[in-house]
């Protein structure tokens, strides 16, 4: 009775903190020694921490749920009327459909290319392959901000300024090389054998990466996927640049401009971060579960 | 022919060889989409800065347009006073920003790897800056910097700071503002890649250790940190090229202010050409950007013996 009582017992009770360096008497299987820190060594800087990370989020809610002219550090009664105004008066509305465009667009182009240029790299042994590796770690170093002025040009050639399609285009080649380094990864990790097994039972090569890869590929590819949309969702520069006209803007250049204006609108700019911020915690909330194992199998060591 | 040879395949027996060493064009072809889309608008660009860099090009001074050779290099290094400050700006924002962020990172890391009760809750928690933008997070901490409404003034009513002053606009508290408001979504990103690796470490070395006396502390030491070594280094190359290249969160943020006391070379870059439309002078000054993070690049890599023989 009393052993299996100690038995159930042991894994929920808290180590006390010298166990950690005594050795173990027993086999024990659910307490491993080493995972035993103390508890508020974890909660106290995880607690401090977490303060450090929500306060802005907080801040940033309460001033667009509170009334205009309000100093109360709660936002109660809630109005939603910067909402309205940021997404009415401030072309808010138009710019999320852009972005979302943009996202889209971005996520679909640099996963398919990514996808092909990944698997020739995991799986082909080609002449040009080492040089070609050593210019996509290369282009990790090329400053997409500091070459505005040649690729305006290049889109100012291609008629493309103005166009939605400029930034799309931009965007997926900075993307480019970091998803195909990352899927080649993932590919890798997909047994060769796999593939040739469908190989002998009669499927081509494209049936048989569509059957046994890609499904195993999935979780990869929604990694990848999420970066290429969060990155361009997120990202300003090239919006500000190619595009002139006010309705082809997307959302963080309009957060810019709240930003810049002579004074200020506080409720407005908190209500628009908000808008800008959703999309991104929604894709980050879906892939949460992905997001350590993608990198953990995909990441520096191929 | 493709559709003979298409037909005499299939009754092929299963060969292994043959099929993996089938077509030798399909990796340039599938390779071909994503190199001809860098090679259009990341080679060419790049060799097209380094071209204009040699030219005084400018379209609101057309007459002055032509040939320079290394007139503009000799610009920033003897006349423009504002290229140096830039220039050690950076330097600084870069050290101080990366360190930080390594240490920060480091530590939350290594506390979520741990068991505890709300584990996944407070890592979703501690990682979601990460995912918010340099714009965004300029407009976040504009709202909590804010000399009237903002963070500042209940600190200043409990006796940090003083009531009514911002803290983006002073000269000696801007850079700690940029520098805490950047390390808040930052610190995130250090914190997931070396949670990745973290959890590739055999827990048998650790039992091993346990088994052999060995204080955590030294486990860390001996143990932990050598196998995070390689990210590590990694990491904090790619987020110090990051850090140095990106300007989204200084130009919203401080826009370079003030008094240009926050102008990292990439802004000055970015100023230089956008609004001043001197490209001539701002391409010479982005291969000056260019030939500094390589050199860094390397010498960091050959100083810290990346893939050495810690493995």
């Amino acid at each position: 009775m009393i052993t299996k009582d100690a038995e159930r017992t042991a894994p929920v009770t808290p180590a006390p903190s010298s166990s950690a360096t005594e050795p173990p008497q027993r086999p024990r299987k659910h307490r491993r020694a080493w995972d035993e820190v103390p508890r508020w060594q974890i909660y106290t800087p995880l607690g401090i921490y977490l303060v450090f990370t929500l306060v802005p989020f907080y801040w940033i809610l309460l001033f667009a749920l509170r009334k205009p002219g309000s100093t109360s550090l709660v936002p109660w009664p809630i109005t939603f009327e910067h909402f309205e105004k940021v997404w009415n008066e401030r072309s808010f509305g138009t710019y999320f459909q852009n972005s979302v465009l943009v996202g889209v667009a971005t996520l679909v182009m640099t996963t398919v290319v990514a996808l092909a240029g990944g698997y020739a790299l995991a799986r082909f042994d080609f002449k040009i392959k080492r040089g070609f590796m050593l210019a996509l770690l290369c282009s990790q170093f090329v400053p997409g901000a500091l070459l505005l002025v040649p690729l305006f040009q290049i889109f100012a050639e291609l008629q493309m300024i103005n166009s939605l399609g400029s930034v799309i285009l931009a965007e997926t080649v900075f993307q480019l090389p970091l998803s195909m380094i990352l899927i080649s990864n993932f590919i890798k990790n997909v047994p060769y054998s796999l593939e040739e097994a469908a190989w002998v039972d009669g499927c081509n090569r494209f049936t048989a990466f569509r059957v046994v890869v890609l499904p195993l590929l999935r979780p990869g590819l929604i990694a990848v996927g999420s970066f290429a949309f969060v990155h361009s969702w997120n990202h300003f520069l090239f919006a500000l640049m190619f595009l002139s006209n006010q309705e082809k803007q997307t959302i963080p250049v309009g957060l810019n401009t709240l930003l810049s204006a002579d004074s200020v609108d506080l409720g407005a700019l908190a209500a628009g971060g908000i808008i800008a911020a959703v999309p991104v915690v929604i894709v980050f909330a879906f892939i949460q579960k992905w997001l350590i194992t993608g990198f953990s199998a995909g990441a520096v060591k191929g | 022919m493709a559709q003979a040879a298409a037909v005499a395949k299939p009754p092929a027996p299963p060969r292994r060889r043959r099929a993996s060493a089938t077509p030798r064009r399909l990796p340039y072809l599938l390779i071909a989409p994503a190199a001809l889309l860098m090679l259009g608008f990341i080679a060419y660009p790049v060799i097209s800065v380094f071209y204009y860099s040699l030219q005084h090009y400018n379209p609101t001074k057309p007459w002055r347009n032509g040939f320079a050779g290394f007139d503009n290099f000799v610009h920033a290094f003897t006349e423009d006073p504002l290229f140096w400050d830039t220039l050690v700006f950076s330097a600084k924002w870069v050290v101080v920003e990366v360190s930080l962020q390594l240490l920060f990172g480091l530590a939350l890391a290594l506390i979520v790897n741990q068991t505890f009760a709300g584990r996944a809750l407070g890592r979703a928690l501690v990682f979601s800056p990460w995912a918010v933008s340099g714009v965004l997070t300029s407009a976040i901490w504009v709202l909590l910097y804010n000399s009237q409404t903002g963070i500042t003034r209940y600190l200043a009513d409990m006796g940090v700071g003083e009531y009514g002053t911002s803290w983006l606009s002073d000269t000696s508290t801007v850079f700690s503002a940029a520098i805490v408001a950047d390390l808040w979504r930052g610190v995130p990103f250090f914190a997931i890649l070396i949670l990745a690796d973290l959890q590739s470490v055999s827990k048998d070395l650790y039992e091993a250790a346990e088994v052999d006396g060995a204080s955590r502390v030294r486990q860390f030491l001996h143990i932990t940190l050598p196998h995070l070594k390689d990210a590590i280094i990694l990491s904090t190359l790619l987020r110090a090229v990051w850090e140095f290249n990106n300007v989204d969160l200084l130009y919203t943020l401080t826009g370079g202010g003030p008094a240009g006391e926050t102008t990292t070379l990439p802004l000055y870059i970015a100023n230089t050409s956008v609004d001043a439309h001197n490209f001539g002078y701002a391409s010479a000054l982005t291969t000056v950007a260019f030939v500094i993070l390589l050199f860094c690049s390397i010498v960091y890599l050959r100083l810290s013996k990346f893939g050495g023989e810690s493995k």
